[in-house]
């Protein structure tokens, strides 16, 4: 969506113009410096298994990111995903270990496939009840998903009583067995979790730019109003975008208890902020309708790369919060600047058209 | 005009442009002490405008502002406030969150030696300002918890309570009931008597009349007019609001309007407030035909197609299509069978500003180009180059967003997006306003090329003479109700006002002016 307004700026190479094309790339030109900085900083950074640990790190919050990414662009917030991804991680430990006791004395074992849809459907299920909340009640996201927050780690953490879910290799007998492979596993040389984000990732995408549901997620965020005047069904988006953002939480739940072959209830905690940070970083607008998946990708990469490569370089944790701070808040301003700038650049060609 | 010594405040060749349109052309205005000043004229003539001027919310572009006599120019409302000019705004200007004491003192609190706000001292004041309004309003009452009316009469004790010299009203009895009418007519009565000038502005005619003591007639943003209000009537005055220069309205071509395409049947909308914005309301179209709805600001024109779309659940009555009832209740189904809105409000309702020219025309109108659940990107180009050449929208690229265009232009967007879906009935509110006289006159024409096409068009307006020139038939409502409905050959300027005013009467007819 927010390409289309560059090629009519293009047009034109004016001095405006060409500043105006290196803002809009900020996320890009942002992402090779880091990658040029650490590479001459840190030692090992351009090693191939650094790059394949880091990239994995970034997965983890690109996920959460696309997910955020759709309901910042309908005007919303989620900031339930971080409990989700706990509380999913606890379902599907609780799967592979236990099954499901069907109190007649029957108890019932899933494959993993299965306890994978199971729990996919359980993040789903999460991400329906924040659209409810805030579709139906009309909570204000932000407080719906706050209080999703604290219910849906509640829960995880009841699961337990706060114990940790070890040892989650299962057993043949019962056909639980291979929950690592979606952590651990490979494909091609490259880690699974990397192969679902690019699935993922293309299908969000293609969703944002050919299809109705889409081109909807991006109306209700400009002008709710006008959407709904427009037939746009508001609140069938709304509730979409929640409930995909509950689903992408409950991939991230499944890779980290998978690679960890143990679920623990406090997985998750403040990984909303790095999905929302990643979001803004990538060029959505907090206040709607603007942004790109591929803007939000390229976002979690440069926060990833930046928090590990300063882990590598040895620079104190401390720092690092102030350093990712400021990157934030640089992004946001560059953000606003852009903005004023291209409605300048598109006054002056209005006003030389005619 | 009478004696220049009452003459406080003066405008002269005042003009205010904003970016593109000019709102007031070379203004003369005098407003006279201890006297009703009355300012009338059309939507968007520019009164507001001008009053905003006077208030100090606007600044002129050109020309003088004399108060006694001496030339001065205010730079913001507090300036204009500190020489004693205050003005009650058309949209409420209050804190609902606030009581009714500390909206009246606002930015000018009463506080004690510690600068605490002394709460008891300010309703006490507050009070007395009520009291004389007699509306039962407490001051510690929160603004929100009010009837609009109710509001209305803080907005205006807020006012009266600045001691101002010169008071202006925009429409200040819009959401008034008759009984808080003649209060607030006494109440001006009152300050009248202390000297004090008040500009009065209003759609109602025979309020006007009755209580104004002058009256100056603005259209298009140029005074027509002025003159005594003994030596006018009625007549004179919808005369020079009109005036006798013809609009570019498209000829019509005389054919003949086919079947019923469209109808409702006792449409009534309660207002939050109690009572009915829509109250009882049954019409019907034909193909080819073009009904015009005329009506006052808050007569329930826009509710009444609010309800038509869907967009009130707890609306009642039925509508029909082709003489099929239509059953859904939500707007998008409604868009469905046929029906679609070109909503007043172009900026709130009917554009998503953000998105592309391209983007905002197949809103509505996806499921068109969709196969399976994939826009075919070429289907959906065509389409919006079509439109784009059929409406006449002056856009470089259909890829520019939407918001860079004219008014004119957007308005063009807004409608080809309707007509996308492929509508029987085209429901359009005040089609024509804010934009300029060409994109008028391209509106008008594409209004009557798709009633020759056999779309219904029901159109709203509270232009008069858009709604004689337009329409096949005239339909008139005031405070939610019906209260005409004319064929074009009998329908008269004078019976489609008298008809708008139904009901607004502060006092039976015949007691007028006793």
């Amino acid at each position: 969506m927010t390409d289309i307004p560059a090629k009519a700026a293009v047009n034109s190479m004016s001095g405006g113009s060409v500043l105006l094309t290196l803002m809009k790339a900020r996320t890009f030109i942002a992402l090779i410096a880091v990658l040029l900085f650490f590479s001459i900083a840190a030692p090992n950074f351009l090693s191939a298994a650094n790059l394949i640990l880091m990239s994995k790190h970034v997965a983890l919050n690109a996920f959460l990111a696309m997910g955020m990414t759709f309901v910042i662009i309908t005007g919303g917030i989620d900031l339930s995903v971080g409990s989700i991804v706990g509380l999913c991680g606890m379902v599907a430990g609780y799967l592979v270990l236990n099954g499901i006791d069907l109190q007649v004395g029957y108890t019932i074992y899933f494959n993993v496939f299965e306890i994978a849809l199971i729990t996919l459907a359980v993040g789903i299920l999460i991400g329906a009840v924040n659209g409810l909340l805030i579709t139906r009640l009309n909570v204000a996201p932000f407080i719906a998903t706050l209080g999703v927050l604290y219910v849906a780690r509640g829960l995880a953490l009841l699961s337990s009583d706060g114990r940790t879910f070890p040892n989650l290799v299962g057993k043949p007998e019962l056909g639980t067995t291979g929950f690592g492979f979606l952590g651990a596993g490979r494909l091609l040389g490259l880690p699974v979790a990397l192969w679902i984000l690019l699935v993922v990732a293309l299908g969000a995408a293609y969703l944002a730019k050919y299809t109705p549901l889409g081109r909807h997620i991006f109306a209700v965020g400009g002008n709710e109003r006008a959407a709904r005047i427009s037939g746009v069904r508001v609140n069938m988006v709304k509730m979409f975008v929640y409930m995909f953002s509950g689903f992408c939480a409950a991939i991230v739940g499944l890779i980290i208890s998978s690679e960890l072959m143990a679920s623990h209830p406090a997985t998750g905690e403040s990984f909303e902020l790095n999905a929302i940070a990643a979001a803004v970083l990538g060029g959505t607008s907090m206040s709607g309708g603007r942004g790109t998946i591929g803007g939000t990708i390229v976002g979690a990469f440069v926060i990833g790369i930046l928090s590990d490569g300063l882990v590598m370089m040895g620079v104190s944790s401390f720092w690092q919060m102030v350093i990712k701070g400021l990157v934030i808040i640089v992004a946001v301003v560059v953000d606003q600047a852009q903005r004023r700038l291209q409605s300048r650049v598109t006054l002056m060609q209005m006003a030389k058209a005619g | 005009m009478t004696g220049d010594q009452d003459v406080i405040l003066k405008l002269e060749d005042v003009s205010k442009v904003y970016s593109g349109t000019v709102a007031v052309k070379r203004a003369n205005f005098e407003v006279r002490k201890g006297a009703v000043n009355v300012l009338v004229g059309e939507n968007g003539a520019g009164k507001s405008t001008l009053m905003k001027i006077i208030a100090g919310v606007e600044q002129p572009t050109l020309g003088r502002i004399l108060l006694d006599g001496e030339e001065v120019s205010f730079s913001s409302s507090g300036d204009a406030v500190s020489r004693g000019i205050g003005m009650v705004f058309q949209e409420l200007n209050l804190f609902g969150n606030l009581t009714v004491a500390e909206n009246i003192f606002a930015t000018r609190e009463i506080t004690n030696r510690f600068r605490k706000i002394d709460r008891k001292e300010q309703e006490r004041r507050a009070a007395e300002f009520l009291e004389r309004l007699e509306a039962g309003i407490r001051p510690d009452m929160l603004v929100e918890d009010l009837r609009i009316g109710q509001q209305q009469l803080v907005e205006i004790a807020k006012a009266v309570s600045l001691d101002a010299r010169i008071l202006i009203m925009d429409e200040p009895t819009s959401a008034l009931s008759a009984a808080e009418v003649e209060i607030l007519f006494k109440v001006i009565a009152d300050l009248k008597a202390r000297g004090v000038a008040i500009v009065y502005i209003s759609h109602r005619l025979e309020e006007l009349i009755r209580i104004g003591d002058t009256i100056t007639v603005l259209r298009d943003g140029r005074i027509t007019g002025q003159a005594e209000m003994k030596d006018v009537d009625t007549q004179w005055i919808v005369r020079q609001m009109i005036g006798s220069d013809a609009k570019d309205f498209a000829k019509a071509d005389g054919h003949v309007p086919g079947e019923e395409i469209f109808r409702a049947e006792d449409i009534c909308l309660p207002r939050v407030t109690g009572g009915l914005a829509v109250d009882h309301v049954s019409l019907s179209l034909r193909t080819g035909e073009i009904l015009g709805i005329y009506g006052l600001m808050g007569a329930g024109r826009s509710e009444l197609f609010d309800c038509i779309m869907g967009r009130h659940g707890h609306s009642t009555g039925a509508i029909f299509i082709a003489g099929k009832k239509v059953h859904e209740r939500d707007t998008t189904r409604r868009i469905r069978r046929g029906l679609a809105l070109i909503p007043e409000d172009r900026q709130r309702e009917g554009l998503v500003s953000i998105l592309s020219v391209a983007s905002n025309l197949t809103l509505a109108s996806l499921s068109r180009f969709v196969r399976l659940f994939h826009i075919r990107g070429a289907a959906e180009r065509q389409a919006v180059t079509q439109t784009v050449r059929e409406l006449a929208i002056k856009v470089a690229d259909p890829a520019q967003e939407v918001s860079s265009l004219s008014g004119g232009n957007q308005q063009k967007v807004v409608i080809g997006k309707a007509l996308l879906t492929g509508p029987k009935v085209l429901l359009m509110d005040e089609p024509s306003r804010g934009i300029d006289v060409g994109a008028k006159a391209d509106v008008f024409r594409t209004m009557r090329k798709l009633s020759r096409d056999g779309l219904g068009i029901l159109f709203a307006t509270s232009d008069l003479d858009e709604v004689m020139a337009l329409s096949d038939r005239i339909a008139v409502m005031s405070n939610g109700k019906l209260t005409g409905m004319f064929d074009r050959a009998e329908a008269t300027e004078a019976a489609l006002v008298a008809a708008s005013a139904f009901g607004h009467g502060p006092v039976p007819h015949g007691e007028q002016g006793a």
